[in-house]
C-alpha cells in the first residue's frame, strides 16, 4: 500500500538526503489520516474495535495544531471547563471535521456533569 | 514485626560489606568462617533471645515491611469483602446498564466509560454466566484456542475477570502468560536515567542499553524542566550502534505529549489509570481525558500505553475498601475501552505495597495476565525493588521471566541503582550479568545478550560524541572532549567530575524555545558527520508515518520490521508450539563472558609446568621400614596438571607434606599410581605399599588424604576434601600427622576447611576439566611406580 505523509510526500522521499538539503518539513514526518484509517481497519480486522475507534478518532485529530490538542487535552481535564466550554470544544471539533472526537467531548461533559467536575459556571 | 539489633538497621551497610567478604577467594580462614548473617560470635542469648532469632532478625528480608490484611483499607491482593459481585445487564439496545452491582445512574466515571465502550454486549451474558474454574481452565488449556479466550474475555466485567485470574495457581498463572501474551517474541524495557540529567551520560547508557538487547527506553528527570533534554540525548543515544529501539520520556502528561508530538520521543507510557474515581480525579484526569491523550498521540503517529498496577490505590487512601485484583481489573477494562495498545502494571509505584500482603506476588503476575486476556500489550512490571532480600526480589521476576511477556520489565535499571531517578527497579544494573546467566541457565529469552568490553566502549563513546556534535551543532552546550572520556568510562554519574546544573537547564529551554524536534536532530546529526545515526534517527521519523507500530504489542527488531500483534501473533499452543529460541540465540545467549572452554580453564596450569620433575622409577614394592610413609600421587600430577585450585603449585603442596614427615622422622617415599584418578584408591595404595602401612593420597587439583592398608578403600584417617581452601601450612600439618600415624599416635586430626561460600560453583567447572585430564594420564592395570624427586 502506498503511503505518504500529513505532507502528501511519499514516504521513500523522505530520506537524509532530503533532510540534509532542508527539503523536509515537520508535516513531511506527521501521519496521515487515511494511514490511520487503514491501520484502524487492520485494529478492528485484528478484533479490538475500540483501538480501530482510538487510531479513528487520531485520524481526526491530524487536522489539528499541536498547540490545539494540548488545549483540548486542558480542557478535559477534571475542573478545568464548565459544561458551556467542553460544547464550545465539541463544536470547534465538529466543524473540523472530528465528529467522533466531538462525541467524546460530549461524552465526557454528560458524565462531568453528573459527577460534579466541571467547572462552575 | 522482629525488633531488629542497631546495625542492621542499617541493612544496606551489611549487605554491602557481605558482599565484599564474598567477592574475595578463599577470604574465609581455615577453619572459621567468613563474615555472614549468621554470627558465630556469641550474640546469641544476650538480653536471652534466641540466637536463631538474633540471626534470622538480621536477614535483609527483615527490612521489608509485611501488612496484616486489611480489607477496609484496601490490602487485599485477590478478595476483599467489599469486592462486587460480578455481574452484568444488557438492554434491548445493547448497551450495558448495569455493572458489577451498580446501575447506570449510580455509575462512576470508570464504571461508565466501560460500560458505554469496554463490553463486548454479544459476549457478555455467555462470559458472566460461565463458572470462574471453568473460564480459568479454558485460559490455561493448551487446546483452548488464544481467540476462543479473547473472545470471552471481551464480555467479561471486571469484577469477573478479577475472580477467574484469582482462581489459577503459580504455576497455571505462568501457562496462562505464554499462552495468553500478545506478541510471540518477548522483549524487554529499560530504564536510563542519572542523578545529573548529564546528556552525554544519557546517550552513552542508551547505547550501552541497546547494546545488551533492550528495545524500549524510558528516561525520566530529577528536575522536571531538563526534560526535553533528556528525550533528546536518549533518542540520539538509542539509535547507536543498532536501530530502532523505541524512547519515551515519563514526565507530567501534557509535557510528554508536547515531546512527543514534536517527535523528541517515540513512544509514551506515563498515562496513568486508577480503579477508583477519587484516585483518578486525584492524577488530575477522567478516562475521556486519558481516551482523548490516547488519540492525541496517536494522531501523531506515536506508540503509547497506559500504566495501572495494583496498590496505588491503597497507596494514596482511597480503595472503597476493594481488593487491589479487582481495582487493577478496572484499569485494564479501561485501558481496553478507552482504545490504548497495552497496559504497563504488576504493581509499579505500588509493588512493594502488594508485595506486603499475603498472595501479594501472585497478584502482581495475575495483573499481567488481565492485560493479556483483554488482548494488550503487557508491559509487564519488575520495575521497583520489592524487597531488600535479594531472595525474595528474585522470587517476583522469574515467575514471569520464565514464561515470557510482551516486556519481561517495564523498566530493568540498566543504568546502577544510585542513578536510577525512578528509584531501584528490581533488576539494575549491577544485576546484568545475573540477569544473562539465568537467560543462560534456563534456556530462556529475556530479551538481553552478553556484550564484549571493546563494543561497548566503542558504542559508549559514539553516542557520547554524536550528542556532544548535536548540542555543539544546535547551540543547545559545549562539552569538552575530556567530559567524553570520563562518560565513556564512567559506571554511573557518580564517577563524573561535578556538571553546571544550568548547562542542562539552559540545553532544554533552547529545546523548548526554538521548538527543536526531530528533524532538526536528524540534521544536525546529519552535518556533523553522524550519518548512521541520523538515518536511524530519521528512520524512527519514518515509522511514525507508516504507523504500522501503533497495532498492539509493536517493536522494532533491529533491522526495523515490526514484531506485533498482527506481524508476530503468539501462537503457543502447548509444547513444540509458540516462541522458540533458534540455535543462533541460544549461542549467543550461551556466550556470557564468564565462559570458558577445558582450553581456557587450563591455560594457568602451563604457566607452571615444570616447577617440580618428578622421574619416574622402577615398579614399586611394598617397604619393610617402619618409619615409612608412602605418597601416592595422581596420573596427572606434576606431568600435565601443576595447579592445584587453590592456586598452590603442585610441587609446593607436595613439599610441604615431605616436610611435615621429616618433622615425624619418618622416611618419605614418592608413588605415582597410574591405575586411578579415585584419590582413596590412590590414598590406600601409598598406604598398602609402606612399611608403616599409612599412605597420603594427593590429586593435581590439590584433594589430599591419609589412608591405612587394612582400611576401605572409601574409609581414610583424615581428609582435605575442598581443595581450593588447602594452603600451604595445612598440607604440611598432614605431613606431620601422617608420620604420627605411622608412629602409632594419635593425633589430633586436621580440620577438614569449610566454609560458606559456593565453592563447588566457583570451582567445579575447573575441577572438571583438570579430572579430564588426570583421567587421559591414567593406565588402567599399570601398577604403581617409584618416582624421584629431581628438582
Amino acid at each position: 500500500m502506498k503511503c505518504t505523509a500529513l505532507s502528501g510526500r511519499p514516504l521513500p522521499e523522505i530520506t537524509i538526503d532530503a533532510a540534509g538539503r532542508g527539503d523536509l518539513s515537520p508535516a513531511d514526518l506527521r501521519i496521515h489520516p487515511d494511514t490511520l484509517r487503514r491501520q484502524a481497519d487492520v485494529a478492528e480486522q485484528h478484533g479490538n474495535p475500540q483501538l480501530a475507534d482510538n487510531l479513528r478518532r487520531a485520524a481526526e485529530l491530524t487536522a489539528l495544531g499541536d498547540e490545539e490538542l494540548l488545549a483540548i487535552y486542558e480542557a478535559l481535564r477534571p475542573g478545568r471547563s464548565t459544561l458551556a466550554e467542553l460544547e464550545t470544544v465539541a463544536c470547534r471539533l465538529q466543524a473540523a471535521g472530528a465528529p467522533s472526537c466531538a462525541e467524546l467531548v460530549r461524552e465526557a461533559a454528560a458524565m462531568y456533569e453528573r459527577r460534579g467536575l466541571h467547572k462552575p459556571g | 514485626m522482629p525488633q531488629l539489633d542497631n546495625d542492621v538497621r542499617d541493612g544496606r551497610a551489611i549487605l554491602r560489606s557481605d558482599n565484599q567478604n564474598g567477592s574475595v577467594p578463599g577470604s574465609a580462614a581455615p577453619g572459621g568462617p567468613a563474615h555472614h548473617g549468621w554470627s558465630p560470635t556469641g550474640l546469641g542469648g544476650a538480653q536471652g533471645r534466641l540466637g536463631r532469632f538474633v540471626g534470622l532478625d538480621r536477614r535483609p528480608v527483615n527490612l521489608d515491611g509485611l501488612s496484616c490484611e486489611d480489607g477496609d483499607a484496601g490490602l487485599v491482593a485477590f478478595a476483599s469483602v467489599h469486592d462486587p459481585e460480578p455481574t452484568v445487564e444488557i438492554d434491548d439496545e445493547g448497551h450495558v446498564v448495569q455493572l458489577d452491582g451498580v446501575q447506570a445512574d449510580e455509575f462512576d466515571l470508570i464504571d461508565a466509560y466501560i460500560a458505554a465502550h469496554g463490553i463486548d454486549a454479544s459476549v457478555a451474558v455467555e462470559a458472566n454466566g460461565l463458572p470462574e474454574v471453568e473460564f480459568a481452565r479454558l485460559i490455561v488449556d493448551p487446546a483452548t484456542p488464544r481467540e476462543a479466550v479473547v473472545r470471552l474475555a471481551r464480555g467479561a466485567t471486571p469484577a469477573k475477570l478479577a475472580r477467574v485470574v484469582a482462581r489459577l495457581r503459580p504455576v497455571e498463572l505462568q501457562m496462562a502468560i505464554a499462552k495468553m501474551r500478545v506478541r510471540r517474541t518477548p522483549s524487554i524495557q529499560a530504564h536510563v536515567t542519572n542523578l545529573l540529567d548529564d546528556p552525554l551520560l544519557l546517550a552513552a547508557d542508551a547505547a550501552t542499553a541497546v547494546a545488551f538487547g533492550f528495545r524500549e527506553l524510558e528516561t525520566t528527570v530529577p528536575v522536571l524542566a531538563d526534560a526535553p533534554s533528556n528525550a533528546l540525548a536518549v533518542l540520539v543515544g538509542s539509535q547507536v550502534g543498532v536501530a530502532g529501539a523505541l524512547t519515551q520520556c515519563s514526565v507530567e502528561e501534557a509535557l510528554e505529549l508536547e515531546m512527543g508530538l514534536r517527535g523528541l520521543t517515540t513512544y509514551a507510557e506515563t498515562v496513568s489509570l486508577y480503579g477508583t474515581e477519587q484516585v483518578f480525579v486525584d492524577g488530575d484526569d477522567t478516562p475521556w481525558s486519558k481516551a482523548f491523550l490516547c488519540s492525541a498521540y496517536a494522531s501523531r503517529g506515536l506508540k503509547m500505553r497506559v500504566t495501572s498496577g495494583g496498590g496505588a490505590e491503597a497507596l494514596m487512601g482511597e480503595a472503597e475498601g476493594k481488593s487491589m485484583c479487582h481495582l487493577e481489573s478496572r484499569c485494564v477494562a479501561l485501558a481496553r475501552a478507552i482504545g490504548a495498545q497495552g497496559v504497563q502494571n504488576g504493581g509499579i509505584d505500588g509493588a512493594s505495597v502488594v508485595a506486603s500482603v499475603p498472595d501479594g506476588m501472585r497478584e502482581l503476575l495475575a495483573e499481567n495476565l488481565l492485560v493479556m486476556l483483554r488482548d494488550l500489550e503487557s508491559c509487564s512490571g519488575n520495575d521497583s525493588l520489592v524487597s531488600e532480600s535479594d531472595m525474595r526480589r528474585t522470587a517476583h521476576t522469574v515467575p514471569l521471566f520464565l514464561a515470557g511477556s510482551d516486556f519481561l520489565f517495564s523498566g530493568f535499571g540498566s543504568i546502577v541503582r544510585h542513578d536510577n531517578m525512578f528509584g531501584p527497579s528490581n533488576f539494575n544494573g549491577e544485576d546484568l550479568d545475573d540477569y544473562l546467566v539465568l537467560q543462560r541457565d534456563w534456556g530462556v529469552d529475556g530479551g538481553l545478550r552478553p556484550v564484549a568490553e571493546a563494543r561497548l566502549r566503542e558504542v559508549r563513546e559514539r553516542a557520547a560524541r554524536a550528542v556532544q556534535a548535536v548540542y555543539r551543532d544546535l547551540g543547545l552546550a559545549d562539552f569538552a572532549d575530556a567530559r567524553v572520556d570520563e562518560v565513556v568510562l564512567a559506571e554511573g554519574s557518580r564517577d563524573l567530575s561535578p556538571l553546571d546544573p544550568t548547562v542542562v537547564l539552559q540545553a532544554a529551554d533552547v529545546i523548548q524555545e526554538r521548538e527543536l524536534g526531530i528533524l532538526d536532530v536528524v540534521r544536525a546529526l546529519e552535518r556533523t558527520g553522524f550519518r548512521e545515526e541520523a538515518e536511524r534517527v530519521l528512520a524512527m521519523g519514518r515509522a511514525r508515518v507508516a504507523g504500522d507500530y501503533l497495532q498492539t504489542a509493536a517493536i522494532f527488531d533491529e533491522k526495523m520490521n515490526v514484531l506485533s500483534k498482527v506481524t508476530d501473533p503468539n501462537d503457543y499452543q502447548g509444547p513444540g508450539t509458540g516462541y522458540e529460541v533458534t540455535p543462533a540465540r541460544r549461542e549467543e545467549m550461551a556466550e556470557v563472558r564468564q565462559q570458558r572452554s577445558r582450553q581456557d580453564l587450563l591455560e594457568r596450569q602451563a604457566a607452571h609446568a615444570g616447577h617440580i620433575h618428578l622421574v619416574e622409577r622402577d615398579e614399586a614394592e611394598p617397604g619393610a621400614d617402619p618409619r615409612e610413609v608412602c605418597v601416592g600421587v595422581s596420573p596427572a600430577l606434576a606431568t600435565r596438571l601443576w595447579l592445584t585450585t587453590s592456586g598452590l603449585p603442585v610441587g609446593q603442596a607436595l613439599r610441604q607434606i615431605l616436610a611435615g614427615l621429616e618433622e615425624e622422622g619418618c622416611v618419605a617415599r614418592l608413588v605415582r599410581v597410574r591405575s586411578t584418578i579415585d584419590l582413596g584408591m590412590i590414598g590406600l595404595a601409598a598406604a598398602r605399599l609402606a612399611g608403616s602401612g599409612i599412605g597420603i593420597g594427593l590429586q593435581a587439583k590439590g584433594t589430599a588424604l591419609i589412608h591405612r592398608r587394612d582400611l576401605p578403600p572409601l574409609a581414610c584417617l583424615e581428609l582435605y576434601s575442598i581443595a581450593p581452601l588447602v594452603t600451604g601450612q595445612m598440607y604440611r600439618a598432614l605431613g606431620t600427622n601422617a608420620g604420627r600415624h605411622a608412629k602409632g599416635l594419635r593425633p589430633v586430626p586436621v580440620r577438614n576447611p569449610s566454609t560458606e561460600q559456593a565453592i563447588e560453583a566457583r570451582y567445579h567447572a575447573e575441577v572438571v576439566a583438570m579430572v579430564a585430564v588426570e583421567r587421559g594420564e591414567c593406565l588402567p592395570g599399570a601398577p604403581p611406580v617409584d618416582l624421584e624427586l629431581v628438582r
